[in-house]
């Protein structure tokens, strides 16, 4: 495994965490009630500290003198390796929540792997996000069978909802030669292997939420090799702007 | 479900360490149990607060009314022999 193949295997985890963690804060202050607020925030928060952990080992693997900060705030749309799913914009709530709780299955069942690591750091990261992600996986899919079983308005945004989303999923789970190779040497698990657990996960998910599982639906990708939808240059943009305009900036 | 939006009140008890009283940490709003018992964590034990967490519908709680407080808790206080102060405490005796 080259040093290189796991800079981006770090990238890849850790830039779905920060552009996860920035879309839900935009529900910050717009909760629709304090409590929720408050859950979605505090889930925010969690993924902001695992995106910190996994960037800050990102950039001392890639040895350049880089920090997690340089990482987030300095590179462009091209050069983050995020799914398209966690960039797509939140909708109104059944939206983000049946996102969150798709991607929260997917980070569950991959931090599962990842705390088997044979890298001691990885393993470590992994096993203390994984308490915070089976609450969020908690959380999320609550809501979800709330909705399915709640008015003919919560099933009916839902069901948009699905039809929204559904056709990024499959990026969560694009692997490379790169993931093949941080597999091969125990590291990490190549994220198409996730795929089958992920699949029954949310099909018993959907079943409880009266939902289908939409089968050959085509599948947009692209995000684990910086190609992005036009929504994540609207994000960094406002995420960036401050250390960009004012790089030595302190607060 | 009450006109309000945010759904029916839960009164939230939060217990510190284990083997500790319960204590009454303030109230949430939800639709469900499940709800309720996420809600309160959320807001009540977001800092290591807590170890464990009960939550209680509202309007299950049952308590005194001003008026009682003559007929409640008065009476004990000229009964000198109710209260055990005859007693020479051990040296070392704490949370007593």
């Amino acid at each position: 495994m080259t040093n290189l193949a796991l800079f981006r295997y770090l990238l890849k985890i850790g830039d779905d965490l920060l552009i996860n963690a920035q879309r839900l804060c935009e529900w910050t202050g717009h909760g629709p009630f304090l409590e929720e607020d408050l859950a979605l925030t505090n889930i925010a928060l969690d993924l902001f500290g695992q995106a910190n952990a996994f960037l800050e080992y990102a950039a001392k693997v890639e040895g350049k003198g880089r920090d997690q900060d340089a990482l987030a705030f300095h590179r462009n749309d091209t050069q983050f390796l995020n799914a398209k799913l966690v960039e797509i914009p939140n909708g109104d709530y059944a939206q983000t929540i049946l996102k969150q709780a798709l991607i929260d299955s997917f980070r569950y069942l991959l931090y599962q792997e990842l705390v088997k690591s044979s890298d001691q750091t990885i393993a470590g990261i992994a096993s203390k996000g994984v308490k915070e992600v089976t609450y969020h996986r908690r959380h999320t899919h609550q809501w979800v069978i709330r909705f399915g079983n709640g008015t003919n308005e919560s099933m009916e945004r839902l069901n948009n909802a699905l039809g929204n989303l559904w056709k990024y999923t499959g990026d969560l789970f694009e692997s490379d030669e790169d993931d093949a190779m941080v597999e091969k040497s125990g590291v990490g698990v190549a994220f198409h292997k996730i795929f089958p657990a992920w699949e029954e996960e949310i099909k018993n998910l959907f079943s409880k939420s009266n939902l289908r599982y939409p089968e050959n639906v085509w599948m947009i990708k692209g995000g684990r090799k910086g190609v992005h939808t036009e929504y994540l240059s609207y994000l960094l943009n406002e995420m960036q702007m401050l250390p960009r305009m004012y790089p030595d900036a302190k607060w | 479900m009450s006109n309000d939006s945010q759904g029916p009140l839960w009164e939230v008890f939060v217990q510190k360490k284990p083997g500790q009283p319960f204590i009454h940490a303030g109230n949430v709003h939800a639709f469900d149990k499940e709800m309720a018992l996420q809600n309160a964590r959320d807001v009540y034990s977001r800092r290591n607060e807590a170890t464990a967490i009960w939550v209680v519908p509202s309007d299950q709680i049952v308590a005194s009314t001003p008026e009682d407080v003559g007929s409640f808790f008065d009476p004990s206080n000229d009964k000198i022999f109710r209260h055990p102060t005859f007693y020479q405490i051990p040296d070392g005796v704490k949370n007593l």
